[in-house]
């Protein structure tokens, strides 16, 4: 499989009061097109940072980071926002909608700033909500509909500009038990159509639906295994037969 | 992103915090409020000393009898006629950069047409004075040279006159009729056109002009004193350069003429009204000016409060910057949005500030009695002034936005 993330000797220290705190020390990793990475590790290990850096929503202090063989280290800031407009969906813990916007605009807003039509915009939101089992909520505004609702939206909002990396930092960390396997089974199933996803959470029930697990800490990687994943449909399954007995 | 969508953008934040926003904006408001009622103040001011000097007429002086010193008794202003009908021709002829001078008797009397009668100024003139004035006719004709020549019984009158004495006639029947002033049976030969108000408030409209030896003869005969005596002289200059040139011409043939010798006072009085009134208009000016700037301030005031505004709302709204940037939106795009909300709120302020500025003009002109006149470059100033107000007051608080790194602006608590 093609290489879609390749990093050489990442590192992010932050200058605070007179010391250096190096929050990521000396990554190198290679992520496939097609793989589902769980991050995980104690907090303050270094995971967030490097969503961060994959997310090209920070810059690294060192190292090389190429992301589908473009060198996103030599990229200026514009160049930053479009690869975060093409080519990544952004999935956050506290969703991060935009309030008193409906579901359809608060999903067309990357392909505002991609330039796309209003029409089309509309057409291809409406398209992502209806994958995602909200084709009744399009008008509804965040603080009417629920946290698994809400997180759908935003990874409506992930996938409409089609992109081939959807990062999710903590995508269950704001919801229930059940609705966590529900989103986890919606990014499962992004992930089976091509979709590389790499989900950052402590939680292990959640790392094991995806097929490869990374461990941070301090800073470095200090586990990298390759695992079956969990059917998220059989667990909500369970959940479901549980709920009725 | 394009501008449309920008635009659609900024006005959905600024419906999402309408109350805040009608607030900021009604700095502006009354910013462009004051502007524009403060000029139309101001203008409708100098509109009127603008007037006075039309109604003038361009570049007049006036000469007056001046005093006159007897067996070492000075006299007080204008109690002896020492200016004569010769004065005014020789004005006339000999000083150059006069264009037309006019011998002037004054006097008054009771106008009667039939039942009804009037009070009234009469004045003895020539036709020059009409030129000097500027003071076309209505209707019918000026004095024919016989008649000023042999005292014609024939009159022009004003149009507060006509009124008076005719009603709601109008003014080609009033030219014809018969009249009696001070007794002497009098024909209107014309009427003039209004004139309105002169500077010290007086209506201009309501006298009557007859030839100058019809007035000296047959109106004023015994009153008037001694031959070819007149009470003024109405100049009026080629052109406003040559004034004070004029002046010191006009002196001195008067002093020649009057046979005053180099230690004696002038025993006339020259006036230049047209320099008096445009000293008035040039304060008018900039009172207008200085009320425009007070009002400005309050449009200052406002244009800091929609940068305060825009501060906090960069500050309020950091977490939404950074989904914008996360999402794809570049430093100038999240610029573009937040200036354009600025620009927004000023000039819809701007827009209601128009609309404000305009009725407190009204109502001034209103309930003061003050005379206002809107100028519609004022408003455009005042409109264009708001606008920059909002680009520059907008423009700290959208670069500071822009210039945010998208992880600092997303974990922003």
């Amino acid at each position: 499989m093609d290489a879609l993330i390749r990093t050489e000797g990442l590192a992010k220290r932050y200058e605070v009061g007179g010391g250096a705190v190096h929050a990521l020390r000396d990554v190198s990793i290679t992520v496939a097109a097609g793989e589902f990475l769980a991050v995980m590790g104690p907090s303050g290990s270094g995971k967030s940072t490097f969503m961060n850096l994959i997310g090209c929503l920070d810059r690294a202090s060192d190292g090389r980071y190429w992301l589908a063989g473009d060198a996103v280290q030599r990229m200026d800031d514009d160049q930053l926002a479009v690869v975060r407009n093409r080519r990544i969906g952004f999935v956050f813990q506290q969703f991060n909608l935009l309030a008193r916007t409906s579901a359809l605009e608060n999903v067309e807003l990357p392909l505002l700033y991609a330039g796309v039509a209003r029409a089309e915009r509309q057409q291809r939101a409406r398209r992502r909500l209806e994958q995602v089992g909200l084709a009744d909520r399009l008008d509804h505004h965040p603080s009417q509909l629920s946290g698994g609702q809400q997180q759908r939206v935003a990874i409506a909002r992930a996938l409409v500009n089609d992109p081939s990396l959807i990062l999710a930092d903590e995508p269950t960390g704001a919801l229930d038990s059940r609705t966590s396997v529900e989103v986890m089974a919606l990014l499962q199933s992004l992930n089976r159509e091509g979709i590389t996803v790499i989900v950052v959470t402590h939680e292990a029930d959640v790392a094991a639906f995806a097929s490869r697990r990374i461990m941070f800490l301090d800073g470095r990687i200090v586990g990298d295994e390759r695992v079956r994943p969990a059917n998220a449909q059989d667990a909500l399954a369970a959940t479901a037969s549980l709920g009725a007995t | 992103m394009d501008a449309l969508s920008t635009f659609f953008v900024a006005l959905r934040a600024l419906r999402t915090n309408a109350l805040r926003s009608a607030l900021t904006m009604l700095g502006i408001v009354i910013g462009v409020a004051a502007v524009i009622a403060m000029l139309a103040v101001g203008s409708g001011a100098q509109a009127r000393v603008e007037e006075q000097i039309r109604s003038l007429g361009s570049n007049v002086m006036i000469i007056t009898s001046g005093t006159r010193t007897a067996s070492g008794v000075r006299l007080g202003g204008g109690t002896v006629q020492t200016l004569t009908e010769d004065d005014a021709r020789a004005i006339a002829v000999e000083v150059a950069q006069v264009q037309a001078a006019s011998p002037i008797i004054r006097g008054s009397g009771q106008l009667v047409a039939g039942p009804t009668n009037w009070a009234s100024p009469i004045f003895g003139v020539t036709n020059d004075f009409f030129e000097v004035r500027d003071w076309p006719l209505l209707t019918g004709r000026l004095f024919e040279p016989q008649e000023t020549a042999a005292a014609g019984k024939v009159a022009l009158v004003g149009q507060t006159v006509a009124r008076e004495l005719f009603g709601e006639m109008p003014p080609e029947a009033v030219v014809d009729q018969m009249i009696r002033v001070r007794n002497v049976p009098i024909t209107i030969i014309g009427v003039l056109e209004r004139k309105g108000q002169s500077a010290l408030g007086q209506d201009q409209d309501d006298a009557i002009y007859v030839p100058l030896s019809t007035a000296r003869s047959r109106l004023f005969g015994a009153s008037q004193g001694t031959l070819r005596q007149v009470g003024t002289i109405s100049i009026k200059v080629r052109q406003d350069a040559d004034m004070r040139v004029a002046e010191d011409n006009i002196r001195a043939l008067m002093r020649q003429r009057h046979r005053l010798g180099p230690g004696q006072e002038d025993d006339f009085t020259i006036r230049n009204l047209s320099e008096m009134l445009q000293a008035q208009e040039a304060a008018s000016r900039a009172m207008t000016w200085l009320l425009a700037a007070i009002a400005s301030v309050s449009l200052l005031v406002g244009g800091i409060g929609i940068m305060n505004i825009m501060l906090v709302s960069v500050t309020e709204r950091t977490r939404e910057i950074g989904l914008r940037m996360a999402v794809g939106a570049r430093g100038r795009d999240i610029l573009s949005q937040f200036l354009v909300e600025a620009v927004t709120l000023s000039c819809i302020g701007g827009l209601i500030g128009i609309l404000l500025g305009v009725g407190a003009a009204e109502a001034i002109g209103h309930w003061a009695g003050w005379r206002t006149e809107l100028d519609p470059r004022a408003i455009a100033l005042a409109f264009g002034f708001s606008a920059v107000v909002g680009v520059f007051f907008g423009f700290y608080p959208a670069r500071k936005a822009s210039r945010l790194q998208p992880i600092d602006a997303l974990r922003y608590e």
